[in-house]
């Protein structure tokens, strides 16, 4: 597969994790979100083996199986059960309505579009068009994690923000050293099982998972 | 030797003597409207001619009158810019002045209209004196008599509180702005001559002048904020929907049609012929402000149930595109592509005239309407193409050139702004390439918006039955209103299908301004297609469209007419409920309520309903009351702040009038003794 | 001689439209059938219905004026004339020129804007409920559709759909996720624009729920056949200019008239697939309530608009 079919193949990855990032800031259901975040990591691991043979660097192969392995098997899965332990089936309501978010994603793009224009000019390498997405999707996971009341859309928000940032890494750098990846992975890893005893202790406390309720910690005089 | 400014002073001239007739002929009304408004029209007709023939050879004459202060003459110009602006006022001018002769008739007996024909011909005299002025001082004389008599004209029904009411708001935003404008002119003049001496004040001197930036930005501002209160851009608007409903409707045409462009015209001559250098983010500020009246402007047409205010918010939303034009004109100059400059430029003209044709068309329409049922609320109105099948017919090519239908005018000028807007990837910043997209969307937006309101306004109005309670009898209008509307029809039809003559003859124009001819690549495929940039970039046929339509729809009839068959009247379907009444027809109101829903945050509705239930049986309502308030939230946010502001400032400087002697006193006492000291 | 051809193909296409719009609309009305497992009335059936309705006698309402009886002709020459501009089988022919992409959306808008006000000059309230829904769709479609096209334009340059058929036809199979995601939105904008489901379901007997159906619902007779005929050819026609600006391939060019049944052989299999995926998405989706429909064009503009974004970022 020659190079330039590669960079091709790559920038429609790239505009699938995008679209894919829009997806979970419109997603109302809760499992929609969750198929969302395993079919955003997917894209992933298939951009970093398409990079990772484009560049001729080996250990991408290594990080793609990783990825794939954590964020499409193993995270949704825990998510899953995460969901039915906690018991949580409806719709989840945003803070801002969906028209709004959606509008506020687009300029979210537009602006890390311009932010990077400077980067694209001096990067040699064949993925420097998507800087831009990457930073994108880093900003519209944080833009989900504002925009959502409930806690475990918190997480996906949070997880999709990591998503944002390892693609970015592979698009800037070729990826991290292996060490760091491993060690990263380990975390998100750790990470989600923290998460899911803290749901239940806010459960127990809150008897809701409507991180609202959270406001009644603040200090009243 | 006759030249266009010749034409130009005898119009003015045809004006006073209009004037002078007045007293001779006041005793007989009739005598008089037939007199001074044939005047008029000879006036408008005239200078409608200078403006072609300006155009068409590019003519620049410019002449000193010695009028004025005796070391401040006016200085007159003529150019193709001021030419192109006669042409429009002019064109309108003639028309519904013909229109007039017709409508003010029916004030006779009612009230003297005297004072309507006076402060007409001062209107008229006013804007074409607007349009010619080559220097400060007789630019806003010519913009004061504008303003004053408008303000006549719009208290022409002074007994009715809200007429009053709007008259003086308008004075007051229009005072807003001539200060602002005046302040502009003051601050060109002074960066032309360095703040010594007089002679800064002439548009040549302004010209020569190069602006320091800042303070040209300053001036950009200024003149901008002015002629956008004169021009009613969102948010200065408020006057417009309050002031044009409660004039008189061959006033609104005019003031809608034309006294309106006279700001575009202002902002035109400031920018590109007054301050030449100007960064790229002005045309983007001029864009936004013209992309928010567009779509503010269509979204409270849509929720109004009186046709003239509708028409009046409408008209705020064709000054928005007009801007747009204006904007990316300015954005492309400031690249220094000419070419693309003067297409944006030209489509933003071509609308102008454009919307001086429909709106004076639509407008007159509704005063035909008004006229013969003494009905404004188009809830009251309904079935009217029976009654008057001609106004309807002239109100219906109204509503498809405002809706950009092809093959109408409105579609040639928006289709050319879509054209500039698809063009601006060839700028060079990446930020504006990614935006000016999403402006177009909202152009097209707007543009669909519009023609739902027109499907509302003229569906309500002449579609259906009649929906008001009493039942007066209306006939069709006389021959000199018709006429009037007739022409402006006949002029939307033309300009729709010569968009290739149009732009040859525009082409002055945009030299003038921006340096670039659009005509070259406009007519090269043919005089038939209208090539912006090449053909096959893209191509629109006026002609051809028409025929087509008007061929096919000619073959079908012929061929399904062949077999004579009988056509038969039967009642309406009613789904089975058989008191079908006129009030259960879909209403104004009711035809905006699905956008009232999606789109209703971008203003304040307030929406109740009471219900009054049977006594004894709950569940049975016995009479509904439905109220529906819809506001602009721009009072609460911006004039409501600024009026409470001015009370308050006003209120504490009302404390120096303590109403005792010896209080002035003392302060002709201090006064005397600082004005010693100081300048000793 | 080869202004005679282009002429004689101009011809050809208009005769290919009258004829092969109802058969399309059969074909979509056959799958349906397949998938729901009911016996099909064949492909055919929609010319028996026309053929009906032309022999009926015309009912019209007491209060109907003018525009009502003018309406039917003038929506059926807007969809003749968009047929004849559009390059279904070749590029040559000598109307193309007449509009480019914009000034179709705009014929189409005219058609809307007759039918519309059509729906209130009955003065029954199932008429204006008709027209103001259609409207408010048709208004909030416009700006997805206008960036759909924009996107197109990038790519080709252009907004002729001549140009644009020539460019992508003779370009390299190069993967563009900005045309992906135009013509993502451009589906959406049909399904809207052609009152399909979830925006419209033309088989609607309940007045309430009518959109399209509701405007036309005092027709009868030739002119009801009129509109008939007038919607099945728009319907072809969006899917035709789907083909157009985003599947090329196959589509004749200038002058070369050998190609030509090659050209209509493959318009006939992708017409066949359009149609297909068209009834898997009708019954795959259940019809929205209206004012779920703004959120259905919402994403419509955000997948154009994506589009848009990404040509510049990835291209």
């Amino acid at each position: 597969m020659p190079i330039n079919f590669a960079a091709q193949l790559n920038s429609v990855l790239a505009a699938l994790i995008l679209l894919t990032a829009f997806g979970l800031l419109a997603q109302r259901r809760i499992y929609g979100l969750l198929h969302l975040f395993a079919w955003q990591g997917l894209f992933l691991s298939i951009s970093t083996a398409v990079v990772g043979y484009a560049a001729g660097q080996r250990h991408l192969y290594i990080s793609s199986i990783l990825t794939l392995a954590l964020k499409v098997i193993v995270l949704p899965y825990i998510l899953h059960v995460l969901i039915i332990r906690l018991g949580i089936h409806k719709e989840i309501e945003t803070l801002v309505n969906i028209p709004a978010t959606m509008l506020m994603g687009i300029a979210l793009v537009i602006f890390s579009y311009h932010l990077t224009s400077p980067i694209r000019e001096l990067s040699t390498l064949v993925t420097r068009s998507t800087i831009a997405i990457a930073l994108a999707t880093v900003m519209l996971g944080l833009l989900m994690m504002i925009t959502r009341k409930h806690a475990v859309t918190q997480i996906i928000g949070f997880l999709a923000m990591e998503n944002g940032l390892f693609f970015a890494a592979t698009s800037a750098t070729y990826g991290m050293p292996l060490v760091v990846e491993l060690g990263v992975a380990l975390d998100i890893l750790i990470a989600a099982f923290i998460f899911g005893i803290f749901f239940f202790h806010i459960r127990t406390t809150f008897d809701s998972l409507d991180v609202e309720q959270m406001a009644r910690l603040k200090e009243e005089d | 030797m006759i030249s266009p400014f010749i034409l130009t002073s005898a119009s003015l001239f045809v004006i006073l003597l209009a004037l002078i007739l007045v007293p001779l002929l006041s005793r007989s009304q009739r005598l008089l409207i037939v007199s001074v408004f044939s005047l008029t029209a000879v006036a408008s007709l005239l200078t409608l001619t200078a403006g072609i023939w300006t155009v068409r050879d590019g003519i620049t004459e410019s002449y000193i009158i010695l009028l004025g202060l005796p070391d401040l003459p006016f200085h007159m110009r003529l150019d193709p810019l001021s030419g192109f602006f006669l042409t429009v006022i002019g064109a309108l001018g003639f028309m519904v002045s013909v229109y007039s002769i017709g409508y003010v008739k029916g004030f006779i007996g009612h009230r003297p209209v005297t004072s309507l024909v006076v402060f007409y011909s001062l209107f008229l005299a006013g804007m074409f004196m607007v349009v010619l002025a080559d220097d400060a001082f007789f630019f806003l004389i010519s913009w004061e008599v504008m303003a004053a008599a408008s303000y006549f004209l719009v208290m022409f029904e002074d007994e009715k509180t809200e007429n009053r009411r709007a008259a003086f708001l308008y004075l007051v935003v229009a005072h807003i702005g001539a200060i602002a404008i005046l302040l502009s002119f003051g601050l060109m003049a002074g960066s032309a001559t360095g703040f010594e001496g007089f002679n800064g004040y002439t548009f040549d001197a302004m010209r020569h002048a190069t602006f320091p930036p800042h303070w040209a930005a300053v001036a950009f501002f200024l003149a901008f904020f002015g002629f956008a209160a004169k021009a009613g851009v969102v948010p200065l608007h408020v006057w417009l929907p309050e002031a044009h409903p409660v004039a008189p409707s061959n006033v609104s045409a005019l003031m809608s049609g034309i006294m309106l462009k006279t700001a575009i015209y202002g902002i035109v001559r400031v920018t590109f012929d007054l301050i030449r250098d100007f960064p790229w983010w002005w045309g983007t500020v001029v864009l936004i402000f013209g992309l928010a009246s567009a779509l503010l402007g269509i979204l409270y047409a849509l929720q109004q149930q009186d046709l003239k205010k509708l028409l009046a918010y409408s008209s705020v939303e064709n000054i928005g595109i007009i801007l747009i034009g204006i904007g990316l004109s300015m954005t492309f100059a400031a690249f220094h592509n000419p070419v693309l400059s003067a297409l944006a430029l030209t489509a933003g003209l071509y609308h102008t005239l454009n919307h001086a044709m429909f709106k004076g068309l639509l407008f007159m329409g509704a005063g035909a309407v008004l006229h013969a049922t003494h009905e404004r609320n188009m809830e009251e109105t309904g079935g009217l193409i029976h009654k008057m099948p001609w106004t309807s017919a002239l109100f219906l090519i109204g509503c498809l050139s405002i809706s950009a239908l092809p093959p109408f005018n409105g579609f040639v000028s928006e289709w050319l702004t879509f054209q500039a807007f698809l063009l601006s990837t060839a700028l060079p910043s990446t930020l504006l390439n990614l935006l000016i997209p999403l402006g177009a969307a909202l152009l097209a937006l707007a543009a669909a918006l519009a023609a739902m309101c027109f499907v509302k306004a003229f569906g309500v109005t002449f579609l259906g039955q009649w929906r008001g309670r009493h039942h007066p009898h209306i006939h069709e209008v006389d021959w000199s209103m018709r006429t009037g509307m007739g022409m402006a029809a006949i002029a939307c039809l033309c300009l729709g299908i010569f968009p290739t003559v149009m732009i040859n003859w525009m082409d002055a124009v945009s030299v003038m301004l921006v340096r670039g001819k659009l005509s070259e690549s406009a007519g090269a495929f043919g005089w038939l297609w209208l090539t912006p940039l090449s053909h096959e970039r893209a191509s629109y046929s006026g002609p051809i469209v028409l025929l087509g339509i008007v061929g096919v729809v000619s073959v079908v009839f012929l061929l399904l007419h062949a077999r004579r068959r009988t056509i038969h009247r039967g009642p309406l379907w009613d789904c089975g409920f058989e008191k079908i009444t006129p009030r259960m027809q879909y209403t104004a109101t009711a035809f905006s309520m699905p956008i009232r829903r999606v789109l209703g945050f971008l203003f304040h509705v307030r929406e109740r309903q009471e219900a009054k239930r049977h006594p004894v049986h709950k569940a049975f309502i016995e009479r509904l009351r439905y109220s529906l308030r819809v506001r602009d939230h721009l009072w609460d946010w911006l004039y409501q702040p600024v009026a409470d502001v001015s009370f308050w400032v006003a209120r504490r400087v009302g404390r120096l009038q303590q109403g005792r002697i010896q209080v002035y006193l003392i302060y002709s006492f201090v006064t005397i003794i600082l004005l010693l000291v100081l300048l000793r | 001689m080869s202004e005679i051809l282009s002429y004689l193909l101009e011809g050809v296409q208009i005769l290919l439209l009258l004829s092969a719009a109802p058969v399309f609309t059969g074909w979509v009305r056959t799958v349906r059938c397949w998938l729901q497992g009911r016996t099909t009335a064949g492909i055919f059936q929609p010319y028996r219905d026309l053929t009906k309705l032309f022999y009926k006698d015309i009912v019209l309402a007491e209060n109907a004026s003018w525009i009502f009886r003018f309406t039917p002709y003038l929506v059926f020459g807007a969809a003749v004339l968009a047929g004849a501009i559009i390059p279904i089988l070749s590029v040559d022919l000598p109307l193309s020129t007449t509009a480019d992409v914009i000034a179709l959306v705009a014929l189409f808008a005219m058609a809307r804007f007759f039918t519309a006000l059509a729906g209130m000059d009955v003065g029954t309230a199932f008429g204006g409920m008709g027209s103001s829904r259609e409207m408010t769709i048709a208004s909030l479609a416009e700006p997805a559709m206008l960036m759909a096209v924009f996107t197109v334009s990038l790519v080709s340059k252009s907004t002729s759909l001549s140009q644009m058929v020539q460019v992508i036809g003779h370009g390299q199979l190069i993967l563009r996720p900005s045309l992906a995601f135009a013509l993502l939105a451009f589906v959406l904008i049909t399904l809207a624009e052609t009152g399909r489901v979830p925006v419209d379901n033309p088989v609607t007997h309940l007045e309430l729920t009518m959109i399209h159906e509701g405007m036309i619902l005092e027709y009868s007779g030739r002119h009801l056949a009129l509109i008939e005929w007038a919607g099945m050819m728009k319907l072809f026609l969006f899917a035709v200019l789907g083909i157009a600006s985003f599947f090329p391939w196959g589509i004749a060019e200038a002058g070369n008239l050998i190609t030509l049944p090659m050209a209509l052989l493959f318009l006939m299999t992708k017409l066949g697939l359009a149609g297909a995926g068209l009834v898997l998405i009708e019954t795959g989706l259940a019809k929205m309530r209206l004012f779920r429909v703004p959120e259905f064009l919402g994403s419509a503009f955000l997948f154009a608009t994506l589009g848009m974004l990404s040509y510049f970022m990835l291209e």
